[in-house]
């Protein structure tokens, strides 16, 4: 092809890649066309003007959405080293008209959620033309193909800037005369629309115009078709109104598949390779051991030097023109890194992908986050006041709900436009009170949020699973999930459960375990009252009380000191808490938790008061027969225990909540056990334990005081008597006391009464 | 990472790999038509082919020798070419001593020029030593000079190697310093030096799981490039390497073959694939791992003491209750840690999995 014959100029690209980029360039520069077409959304046009303003800095992205949907978006990303953004900035800075002429986004967005994919969405990937070249070439890898035969040309001192073109466009004629439109119908219909465009430039420039595409639409806009089986491809398309604005970009979003398509996987390494003038491979070596060295790992010149020499020797050895990038990592593995991984994993993050942001001047049309925020205020009648009130909401009620709902996700994503607060009418789980206050700058933030999706729900969903990637404890990602169930993100659920999973997996102190599972249980219920699928959960919950049943034991018995024991106890009473819970989801994990409490009753170098507190948790379940009962108290008891220990015994098994005192008033022998244990200290060590005795029973009410003190008085003996002579149930008087009883009954039944 | 068996096996016990393979370095060096390093027998293209297998234009079968990453191999023969030392680390049981032999035997066609490194290497053993009788007889000389093995290979232009580098004392380590970096070894004793040639070069083995033997200093780690030996890729070709061995050291012991058994290989492969990578082998659940290696070779060892178990003991057939015990010594190597990692694993793993019930049962019998 000649730009002299009266065929305009076709260059098909690869979308972001530099060796196209430069291609691009070199060709516009000999060839002067007098308009130049790029493939993306018409309706991009009138935001054209906005590419040229100094602020603009690619990354960026042509985002377009539909008017009354802003979740039905699709991205046309365009980095500095995109042969898209040079075309466009070569022809502004010459004054030429810059055309999109890509079927517009009225039509693809209108066709649903399916087609927020633009070149073929993931999904659906029938023939990569570039993978079917590269297997013709003899290459497995299609990326390190391309990059052989373009992206290491050297185009500037290429003899002809066109031939590159001429070969890649031959080429993909001929994969599509074999694989047709390559399995996507789509595309047959977007090509017919570039045609009908280039017609129409035709008409007003001649041929003199150039056309930037991808290389697989080439040959399908070379061949001769009518202008109305093209028309006639193009009529009765669905239809919607769209709206377009630029947005800020990341690396890290294009190694990302999406909008054009191909995700690239080092946008770092292309966009070294575009910008670095000469001498590549050693400039980005360079670089690596820069990096290396803010590390701080000895990296000297002679190492760079000795890199450079094994990549170029690997890619001899494997016959590529210059060392590519996985010739330069395996070479900065090998010298610089010691054959370690975890250095070059940095270097993947910091350097291939990169942390470069994109901006768009501040002129640029509002982000599609502020307009959905808008549309849900409006539904949900929450008016923008800089005054602050307060809300009161009723999560029964479905408008309250989605407040509520509304408020948790902005919140998540860094809008704290709602704060919650103590509510004034009760604590009920189906009541919330926010107070709202909307400052100017969250209008800021709402801006800054957009790069997270265009939905307030979508945002904040994306915003939570990077979140959970990021979390570096087990208490932030507990917090999380349970402000995911209150936000009702059940999408972000499954990859903040994930991130906990993993974490409770890895770490290995069960304190923090048996801390974070009562925040867990708590949120169940949380997802009872709101009606979340919270199925997942229980079973996150549950695996994590597995890993408790196995370690606890353990580490009750490693030599605590008396907070630590303290600490534990706390816990223990939580976990139990919550396996009561969770017995729901797991029925076999109540009788295992069971086991691990008579475990720790049972086992002398556990701590006394985790001793106690596991025998009176077992009895209160019913699971430890009152002559055990008694028999583990005696062994604590016993004259060979220290007292401190056994103190701390009768603090855990009798001491704490509530119930402690009575079950004393009505088991006379277990009172029986301590008040002998309590003759038999000995004066030096009462001293000691009665800091410990006094906090167990000064928390008594003064009535249940009262009891204990009138048995004690009588002497336990008279009741082990009496006891001993019937066959009466443990801790009960042999006989009715009929009076008594008729006193009770009257109430009895009325509780009935109202219970049923 | 296979070592598939020698069928050349004359009269020696292990014959070296040059010897072994004979036939297969002779069609290399008859097709290789690509440029060769000064003194290599074979281009690094060739020595590359003899060490990942492939079958040659004149219809010769060169056999894989290491069944692993592409690229490894490929780095490693690089390094050889850019006159650079290559060290090869990995847990044991990763095939760095097979490798490194075939390497040697490849680009030199020597692969005896060796120094095995323990904790008593002298000097001597990578410098030079004397013969004193000559020493005596006819005073200091060449004559009464007796080369080392790395000195032998800096004269000749071909491959030395050195087992287990980070056993060998740290001074005799960096006695290494000057012949890779100087390429020169010098002789004070008679004033003279010995000069490598080009075509040497030295290739180094070490564990990386020996960490604090005798650590390289930085100058000496600064001369070798590195290659670190992945453990099995998949599961698959795991149990395809163990089943292998397995069935080799079972015939020298006499063991009854055990086809049955390949389930309980795939098994005791898995529990170890899951503990050392920290992830259950679905990628769903993570898991602690243990202090131990748990290499393959490890693998190997619990699979054939399960099966002598099986043969002496039990039915003959490899059952749950045979491997059990082994499983749990090599994975419980400390009292605490350990047993805590690997009973919680039994609890969140093992339990719930289909058809391993008996597993679970044998596991808590030996773990009780």
């Amino acid at each position: 092809m000649s730009p002299g014959a009266a065929q305009p100029l076709l260059l098909g690209v690869r979308h972001h890649g530099p060796g196209s980029a430069r291609s691009v360039r070199a060709a516009l520069d000999a060839a002067q066309p007098r308009a130049v077409l790029i493939e993306g959304p018409p309706e991009g046009d009138a935001l054209l003007a906005l590419a040229a303003e100094p602020d603009m800095r690619p990354p960026v992205a042509l985002l377009a959405h539909a008017a009354d949907d802003p979740g039905r978006a699709a991205f046309w990303p365009l980095a500095s080293f995109s042969p898209e953004w040079v075309a466009l900035r070569w022809a502004q800075a010459r004054d030429v008209p810059v055309r999109f002429i890509d079927l517009p986004a009225a039509h693809t967005l209108a066709e649903g959620p399916g087609a927020d994919e633009d070149d073929g969405g993931a999904g659906s990937v029938p023939v990569d033309p570039l993978t079917a070249l590269a297997g013709a070439a003899g290459y497995d890898d299609p990326e390190r193909w391309w990059e052989d035969v373009v992206e290491h040309r050297d185009a500037d001192s290429a003899p002809d800037p066109l031939a590159p073109f001429a070969a890649l466009a031959e080429a993909m004629g001929a994969l599509r005369e074999t694989h047709g439109d390559g399995g996507r119908p789509g595309d047959l219909v977007r090509e017919a629309h570039m045609r009908q465009r280039m017609r129409a430039a035709r008409r007003e420039f001649g041929a003199d115009y150039a056309v930037v595409c991808g290389a697989w639409h080439v040959p399908a806009l070379r061949a001769r078709t009518t202008a109305a089986a093209d028309r006639a491809l193009l009529t009765g398309l669905p239809r919607t109104k769209v709206e377009t604005t630029w947005v800020p970009w990341t690396h890290r979003r294009l190694a990302r598949a999406g909008g054009y398509g191909a995700g690239i996987t080092s946008p770092g390494w292309y966009a070294h390779l575009f910008a670095a003038p000469d001498r590549p491979v050693e400039r980005w070596l360079t670089k690596v051991a820069g990096l290396l060295r803010e590390e701080d790992r000895q990296v000297s010149p002679a190492h760079v030097i000795e890199t450079v020499r094994l990549a170029r020797t690997l890619a001899a050895l494997r016959g590529r023109p210059l060392p590519g990038l996985t010739e330069t990592l395996e070479a900065v593995r090998a010298v610089m890194c010691d054959g370690s991984d975890v250095p070059l994993a940095l270097i993947e993050d910091r350097l291939v992908v990169g942390d470069v942001l994109g901006e768009v001047p501040g002129t640029a049309p509002a982000v599609p986050l502020q307009r959905d925020l808008t549309r849900r205020m409006r539904t949900l009648r929450l008016k923008a006041e800089a005054q602050s009130r307060d809300l009161e909401l009723d999560l029964r009620k479905d408008t309250d709900a989605a407040k509520s709902l509304l408020l948790h996700r902005l919140r998540l994503l860094g809008v704290d436009w709602g704060v919650p607060t103590a509510s004034r009418t009760g604590t009920g789980t189906f009541r919330e009170t926010w107070r709202l206050c909307w400052e100017p700058e969250l209008s800021v933030r709402v801006a800054e949020a957009g790069i997270w999706g265009t939905t307030v729900p979508g945002a904040a969903t994306a915003r939570a699973e990077a979140e959970a990637r990021g979390a570096g404890e087990l208490g932030e990602i507990t917090a999380l999930a349970e402000r995911c169930l209150l936000a009702g993100l059940s999408e972000a659920l499954p990859a903040v459960l994930r991130a906990l999973a993993d974490r409770a997996a890895l770490d290995t102190d069960v304190a923090r375990l048996a801390g974070a599972l009562p925040a867990l249980a708590r949120s169940l219920r949380y997802g009872d009252v709101r009606g979340t699928d919270a199925s997942a959960l229980g079973t996150v919950a549950a695996g994590l009380a597995e890993r408790i049943c196995v370690a606890l034991p353990a580490a009750c018995a490693a030599g605590l000191d008396a907070d630590g024991a303290a600490a534990l106890r706390g816990h223990v009473d939580g976990v139990h808490g919550a396996v009561a819970l969770l017995a729901d989801t797991d029925p076999g994990l109540r009788e295992r938790w069971s086991g691990v409490l008579r475990t720790l009753a049972g086992r002398d170098a556990v701590p006394g008061v985790i001793r106690g507190r596991a025998a009176r948790l077992l009895l209160d379940g019913g699971r430890l027969p009152a002559e055990e009962t008694a028999r583990l108290m005696g062994l604590a008891l016993s004259p060979a225990a220290a007292p401190a220990d056994a103190a701390g015994w009768i603090e855990g098994f009798a001491g704490g909540n509530a119930g402690g005192g009575t079950l004393l008033v009505h088991d006379e022998r277990l009172l029986g056990l301590i008040d002998t244990w309590l003759v038999s200290v000995p004066p030096d060590a009462f001293v000691d334990v009665l800091p410990l005795l006094r906090r167990t029973f000064g928390a008594y009410e003064p009535g249940v005081k009262r009891s204990l003190g009138e048995l004690v008085r009588r002497g336990p003996g008279a009741g082990r008597a009496r006891s001993a002579s019937r066959a009466a149930p443990e801790g009960f008087a042999p006989d009715l006391d009929p009076a008594r009883a008729d006193a009770a009954e009257a109430l009895a039944r009325l509780l009935l009464a109202a219970a049923g | 990472m296979t070592m598939p068996g020698t069928d050349t096996a004359g009269e020696a016990l292990r014959p070296h790999a040059e010897d072994a393979f004979a036939h297969e370095l002779k069609a290399l060096e008859a097709a290789d038509d690509r440029p060769r390093p000064a003194r290599w027998k074979l281009s690094p293209w060739a020595v590359a082919t003899y060490l990942l297998g492939g079958t040659l234009a004149d219809g010769t079968v060169v056999t894989p020798k290491y069944v692993g990453p592409r690229r490894i191999v490929e780095v490693a023969v690089t390094t050889l070419a850019t006159d650079r030392a290559l060290l090869l680390l990995g847990v044991p049981g990763t095939a760095k001593t097979w490798v490194s032999e075939h390497l040697a035997a490849a680009v030199s066609g020597d692969s005896t020029l060796l120094v095995q490194g323990t904790a008593g290497t002298p000097e001597e053993a990578v410098r030079y030593g004397w013969n004193y009788a000559r020493l005596l007889a006819h005073g200091p000389g060449r004559e009464a000079l007796v080369p080392s093995p790395v000195m032998r290979a800096m004269a000749e232009g071909s491959t030395a190697r050195v087992e287990e580098l980070t056993r060998i004392p740290a001074d005799v380590q960096d006695s290494l310093i000057t012949i890779l970096s100087e390429k020169t070894l010098p002789i004070p004793e008679l004033g003279q030096e010995v000069q490598a040639v080009r075509g040497f070069n030295l290739i180094a083995t070490a564990n990386d799981r020996d960490r604090g033997v005798n650590e390289l200093s930085s100058a000496l780690r600064r001369r070798f490039n590195t290659v670190v030996l992945p453990l099995p890729a998949t599961a698959d070709a795991e149990v395809d390497i163990v089943a292998r061995r397995v069935d080799q050291l079972g015939r020298s012991l006499d063991l009854p073959p055990a086809p049955e058994g390949l389930e309980e290989i795939r098994r005791v492969v898995t529990v170890f694939r899951e503990l050392r990578e920290g992830v259950t082998g679905d990628g769903r659940t993570k898991v602690k791992s243990p202090s131990g290696t748990l290499s393959t070779a490890e693998a190997i060892s619990v699979v054939t003491g399960g099966l002598a178990l099986a043969a002496h003991f039990g039915d003959g057939v490899l059952r749950p209750c045979d491997v059990a015990a082994g499983i749990l010594g090599a994975v419980v190597r400390d009292p605490a840690a350990d047993r805590l990692v690997w009973q919680e694993y039994l609890e969140a793993v093992v339990r719930e999995r289909d058809g391993w019930k008996d597993f679970y049962r044998a596991c808590r019998e030996v773990s009780a």
